[in-house]
């Protein structure tokens, strides 16, 4: 019994692996009109030529997806958008006429987690519409996943047990299954809906930590933003970040100020910090150790308008104002250096009266990603000093 | 008399066949395009107007009589289905965070799936809850099917699913969200889908080359939050596009983007302003104004403005003589399109989201939790000839074309009206 179980998907398993490990080379004409797609750029740039290319890739046969997935390798968004829908057309040209997708190259190709999340996941879809039950299977060795996609289904199979357990009674194996969901768990609804039920079942989730929010934070204030002309002003922070010194604030001087957050979310409250204003801008700042250069994801949310600044490059900012906030709002694609790297954030409060336009404040949190939470290194010390002009 | 429509004045209001109707819906879908008149090709169809000219449609709906077949959808979405002969063509997006963006077509004669394409959002997906990635419209001129999303990424493809050109303007333009969704329909002419993407943090307007995807212009707007979507009126031999925003209303060139009148008068940021018999009805936060359009390069003229005709988020509705708004919270109101005196108002079940269509002399109206209430204009008062319940939260404007009415929730799209034999299986 068990052997008539597992021995189909060991099978898959092995042809997966042998096969994927052997693909050949796409022919050339094929290969020219992936690379034309792979070379759109913005604006619409090289379209034309995609254009002519993706109706030549969209003739193949199903051989050619997986030349097609491989492309997908380091092809820039742009590119994946004119690249899956070739994919489509392919298949469902095969499928519909009564052909095979090419499944063992496909399997290798999706157990090569080295290759696109985005490629593998769209080959897990077409693996689960030729072959549901094994790729079913497959799903509880995804739970770490690189393609956010499918680690998303796998957490939700443990999610869909745990609340099978709880429906028969069995609390503590539910309590089980929380957890190693939410030890895998990148999306932020899925962690919500985990955190929910463990707080249900006595065991509540630490969220400042399973975040990794950044809480040790200098703040100063407030700044004018009067006619909303506070965003694009460099005040005092912004030209040079002197934490000793003391700057031209809006109603008189101003100056830095440790602010330790305990909020369970990692909100910096402003309108806590400084009172309830209007037409003011802030800032705050925190130095984060990193034990090597890495590329990270500096992830903000927040309801007003903002800037966000690293080693005293401007990340991004946006001049929105009461649009709501949420974790992980806005994702911005940075590169660390060995050892401090100094973050400034500027907040901005508008001249709204109404009810709904009181929340003045942010939550920042560096992640890899995926959306795994990088903690700082141990410090020498973690206390910003004066640093080159911004 | 009403001047507005003086040539047809001797025709009752209702009649379908009006050549008020007939005419404005017969210039705004010629012009060398692929389309027929019975294509509900772009948000509000046709004309833009909410209204369709044909026949045939049911003016009472009932379930067990009309419903033709409910198909089941890959994701959710406030985009109107359109309708370009036996094809329907709707979007939809999936996944946790809406990143999955998929254009379907269906067969109108039995709901099947003929063909879809999936694609990855490369703009932002953060939208209020209410609001979908899959908001927006897409438009065709029966070659070219034109869909945006609210991450701003615009794709093209012909009729058979076949890619022609895609335009990431989120990734272009970063800045280019609203942390709430966006929301605009694209509209075709003069060769470029114009597309209005504005928000507190970036505005502009972009004329997309039919054919390749490049911008063949691209202008500033006012940074502000807009939801509303552009509207094409009729203009000598050619069309203008009509931008409304929350605080003005310009009309430009379609080919060359060229500003030919801009009018700071009128504002809204969420209905669309309604275009008919040569007339802008424009949506403000003062009622609903009138505004004749002179020669080129000439501010329109105000013909009427009224503060008892209030749109709230649907756009107006044009048929026949009478301008219709209605309120998020039921209140139907039907205006004079000559004077906008209120002849009459109708309580509704709310709330509302979509635009009411109309069809013959009735108007449909679906409101959020997916009741279809069908108003009879004839009616001194105005009257609820027929209601069915869709049983799903609906905030989808409906289309209709070769004698059904299409409606679409986040799982679902139905089709009442039998099929009409012009269309082929």
């Amino acid at each position: 019994m068990v052997y008539t179980m597992i021995a189909p998907i060991a099978r898959v398993l092995l042809i997966f692996a042998v096969v994927g490990s052997a693909l050949a080379a796409p022919p050339k004409e094929m290969a020219d009109s992936l690379a034309t797609i792979r070379a759109v750029g913005p604006e619409g740039q090289g379209n034309a030529a995609a254009s002519a290319a993706w109706k030549r890739l969209a003739a193949g046969d199903a051989p050619t997806l997986v030349p097609i997935f491989e492309a997908m390798d380091g092809a820039n968004d742009l590119a994946l958008n004119w690249l899956r829908p070739a994919v489509d057309t392919i298949a469902s040209r095969t499928v519909n006429s009564g052909g095979r997708l090419p499944v063992p190259e496909l399997g290798g190709f999706l157990l090569d987690s080295r290759h696109d999340p985005r490629a593998r996941r769209l080959v897990y879809e077409l693996l689960s519409r030729v072959d549901a039950p094994t790729v079913d299977k497959l799903l509880p060795g995804m739970l770490n996943d690189p393609s956010l996609e499918i680690r998303y289904d796998a957490i939700q199979k443990v999610i869909d047990q745990a609340g099978q357990s709880l429906a028969a009674s069995n609390q503590a194996g539910a309590a089980l299954l929380f957890q190693q969901a939410l030890n895998s768990a990148r999306d932020v609804g899925q962690i919500d809906q985990i955190s929910t039920n463990l707080a249900k079942l006595g065991q509540p989730v630490d969220s400042l930590k399973l975040f990794g929010f950044l809480t040790q934070w200098k703040i100063i204030g407030p700044f004018d933003n009067t006619g909303k002309k506070g965003f694009e002003t460099a005040f005092a922070p912004e030209q040079k970040l002197d934490l000793a010194a003391e700057a031209d604030g809006k109603t008189g001087k101003v100056k830095w100020r440790d602010y330790p957050v305990k909020d369970p979310f990692g909100k910096l409250d402003l309108n806590v910090a400084f009172g309830k204003l209007k037409e003011v801008t802030a800032y705050a700042t925190t130095d984060f150790i990193s034990d090597r250069a890495q590329a990270v994801e500096i992830r903000l949310g927040c309801e007003t308008s903002w800037k966000v600044w690293l080693n005293g490059k401007l990340l991004f900012g946006r001049d929105e104002y009461h649009f709501d906030s949420r974790i992980d709002q806005y994702t911005m694609p940075a590169q660390l250096k060995p050892g401090r790297n100094t973050i400034l954030v500027k907040v901005c409060q508008n001249e709204q009266t109404e009810d709904w336009t009181v929340e003045w404040n942010f939550q920042l949190r560096i992640t890899d990603a995926l959306g795994t939470p990088i903690t700082p290194a141990p410090a020498e010390t973690t206390t910003p000093v004066t640093s080159e002009p911004l | 008399m009403n001047p507005l429509f003086s040539f047809s004045s001797r025709i009752p209001a209702w009649l379908p066949c009006r050549p008020t109707l007939a005419v404005v819906a017969g210039l705004l879908v010629s012009g060398g395009s692929a389309l027929s008149a019975a294509d509900w090709s772009q948000f509000r169809g046709p004309s833009g107007n909410g209204l369709s000219a044909e026949t045939g449609v049911p003016a009472t709906l009932d379930t067990a009589r009309d419903l033709a077949w409910k198909s089941d959808l890959p994701g959710r979405g406030l985009s109107s289905p359109i309708v370009i002969g036996d094809r329907i063509f709707v979007t939809c997006c999936s996944g946790p965070k809406e990143q999955r963006l998929h254009i379907l077509c269906l067969s109108a004669v039995n709901g099947a799936r003929l063909w879809e394409r999936q694609f990855s959002a490369t703009g932002r997906t953060v939208c209020q809850e209410k609001m979908s990635v899959a908001a927006n419209t897409p438009a065709c001129d029966g070659k070219h099917l034109v869909a945006t999303f609210s991450s701003n990424d615009i794709f093209c493809l012909d009729l058979d699913g076949n890619l022609l050109w895609f335009r990431g303007l989120g990734h272009d333009y970063p800045n280019a969200a609203d942390s709430l969704g966006m929301a605009s329909s694209l509209i075709l002419s003069g060769g470029v889908a114009i597309a209005q993407v504005q928000s507190q943090s970036e505005g502009f307007v972009v004329g997309l080359d039919l054919e390749t995807g490049v911008n063949r212009w691209k202008l500033a707007r006012p940074h502000e939050s807009n939801w509303t979507s552009p509207t094409l009126l009729k203009s000598g031999e050619g069309e203008l596009a009509i931008l409304l925003s929350a605080k003005a209303l310009a009309a430009l060139e379609p080919a060359t983007g060229k500003i030919v009148w801009n009018t700071t008068d009128v504002g809204s940021s969420i209905p669309s302003a309604t275009a008919g018999g040569g007339v802008l009805f424009v949506p403000s936060k003062r009622g609903l104004t009138a505004l004749q359009p002179g020669a080129a390069g000439e501010a329109p003229k105000q013909l009427w403005q009224s503060g008892k005709l209030r749109p709230g988020t649907p756009s107006p509705v044009l048929l026949g003589e009478r301008i219709y708004t209605l309120t998020d919270a039921g209140i139907l109101s039907c205006g004079d399109t000559a004077t906008g005196d209120v002849r009459w108002q109708l309580r509704l079940k709310g709330p509302f989201s979509a635009t009411p269509v109309a069809a013959g002399h009735m108007l449909y109206c679906i409101n959020e939790e997916g009741a279809v209430q069908v108003v009879d204009t004839t009616k001194p008062e105005g009257e609820v000839a027929s209601e069915v319940k869709l049983a799903e939260a609906v905030l989808s404007t409906p289309s209709i074309s070769q004698g059904a009415i299409y409606f679409r929730s986040d799982a679902h799209l139905w089709r009442f009206g039998k099929a009409s034999p012009a269309v082929k299986p």
